[in-house]
């Protein structure tokens, strides 16, 4: 069973039924679930959300599908590690890293589309569609296959052969569209717009969403029941960022943790920085940008929850980074050597935030603070490889070895 | 017969120019303001353009070519 009531305009208030609809036709705001908030409350536990399964349906009452025939392959309860060493790095001794890359197919995006595909079924469709620059067409293949249900992604035509790859292994209908941004995004807003299928961040976008509140749940179970002090989230569309938050506030609601204090920080990388860029400007409207940049799975020029994330940022004292594609490429190899994890580009652009916003004062030294680490380094190797260092090439001699390993760079003989 | 809903972004140097009263004349589309924010620098109207589809295009790309910025009224729906 789920709690989930209605649709209901984040603008206006209307109501709508629990449909594949996503924006009020009154006012064009968006459209979010609602929930019997005091069926929740009267459910749940931490005892019982601590003994179901490791994964995102163990909070089942605050998800709006019914988690007993939910398409699942595993998403979520990722692990989150004190990063002391990359907090040494930086100056924050109680930072934490939300490892969203060991979801099923490393990114969080299964987690949006776990919630998507499931609702998508029960609303009667057979075909699972998207739009994207990777990680979401990964995992729109990977639930379609998992379900028997059939795929169509759309991607752009300059890929990482990673992410294509990352698809294509699931044998969805893959789609690769020549052709600049702004007409990749025209195509498939018409095609969304035309044909029956399940898109799932357009006609189920409602659902689709729900799915990153599932990072503000974990983070705040795993961290012993509480909130932490100050998230920094890499804001694409900017949906995760908001969700986050409204996680650790659902929680408070019911009941399990204690009413939040979190600050919010966002980071963007330069090249696409429409939310940093009204930030700087003290701006609460955000003017839509062509993006230009490494980060393709940020890289989002008008982003639908722009506004939102901008009420968010100075609702809870938070604060948003934009760093280039130089600072991107040193963030991923910063979390790779202090901390064992290899992040996608979209990585390097929160931990390189991390760092800015800590070197500016933005984030306290005390504070407990959580970076999201949101998809895994294979997808974007091409990003890194030429700034990496070369390997030892020998005879298979240990004379070769040894002359090598005592020359190897920064090594005295 | 199609309908379509953007967000036209209008810069500076369009504020006082009537787009939407030459779409209509130029093309065969239905425009219908359903929202708008407009002052003397800039504005914004989520406009109904009901048509042909090829025809809704063409006075899209017109819209364009002039130096209005057209959008999904959602937001991008490429994501990442």
């Amino acid at each position: 069973m789920t709690y989930a009531q209605n649709l209901r305009c984040r603008e206006c208030s209307r109501d709508y039924p629990l449909a594949a609809l996503h924006v009020c036709e009154f006012c064009f705001g968006p459209l979010e679930v609602v929930y019997d908030d005091d069926g929740i409350k009267a459910a749940v536990s931490r005892e019982a959300i601590a003994s179901r399964p490791a994964n995102l349906w163990r909070y089942r009452e605050f998800l709006p599908c019914d988690a007993d025939t939910a398409i699942n392959i595993g998403a979520g309860f990722t692990p989150l590690i004190h990063a002391k060493n990359l907090g040494k790095a930086l100056g924050l001794p109680n930072l934490y890293i939300k490892n969203d890359t060991a979801n099923p197919t490393w990114s969080f995006k299964d987690r949006v589309v776990a919630i998507a595909s499931s609702r998508a079924r029960e609303l009667g469709y057979e075909k699972l569609a998207c739009a994207s620059t990777g990680n979401l067409a990964n995992s729109v293949s990977a639930h379609a296959a998992a379900a028997g249900m059939e795929a169509v992604v759309v991607i752009p035509n300059d890929l990482e052969a990673g992410k294509v790859l990352g698809s294509s292994i699931y044998s969805p209908t893959l789609v690769k569209v020549a052709g600049n941004y702004d007409a990749v995004n025209r195509l498939c807003a018409e095609l969304a717009g035309t044909r029956n299928w399940a898109f799932v961040n357009v006609n189920v976008r409602p659902y689709y969403a729900e799915g990153s509140k599932t990072l503000g749940y974990e983070v705040a179970e795993q961290l012993g029941w509480r909130a932490p002090d100050h998230c920094v989230v890499p804001i694409a569309s900017g949906s995760l960022f908001v969700k986050i938050r409204k996680g650790l506030n659902e929680f408070a609601k019911a009941g399990l943790i204690d009413e939040p204090q979190t600050r919010m920080s966002g980071a963007q990388a330069t090249g696409c920085s429409p939310v940093a860029t009204a930030w700087a400007e003290g701006s609460m409207n955000f003017r839509p940008q062509r993006p230009d940049t490494i980060a393709k799975s940020l890289a989002i020029g008008n982003p639908a929850d722009g506004y939102y994330s901008l009420v968010q940022l100075k609702d809870t004292n938070g604060a948003c980074a934009s760093v280039n594609d130089d600072e991107i490429v040193a963030g991923m190899k910063l979390l790779a050597e202090t901390e064992g994890i290899f992040a996608e580009t979209a990585g390097g652009v929160t931990v390189a935030s991390v760092k800015q916003l800590a070197a500016a004062g933005r984030i306290d030294p005390d504070e407990l603070v959580v970076a999201f680490i949101t998809g895994a380094g294979f997808k974007t190797a091409e990003a890194v490889a030429d700034s990496l260092g070369p390997a030892l090439e020998i005879d298979a001699t240990v004379e070769s070895f040894e002359a090598a390993y005592e020359d190897r760079e920064g090594v005295p003989a | 017969m199609a309908v379509q809903r953007l967000r036209f972004t209008f810069p500076t140097d369009l504020i006082k120019e009537p787009v939407i009263y030459l779409i209509g004349q130029q093309f065969e589309v239905i425009t219908n303001i359903r929202m708008a924010d407009v002052d003397e620098s800039t504005g914004w109207v989520i406009l109904e353009l009901e048509g042909d589809t090829d025809e809704i295009a063409r006075s899209v790309a017109w819209a364009e070519s002039r130096g209005v910025r057209v959008d999904p009224i959602t937001g991008d729906v490429i994501e990442g």
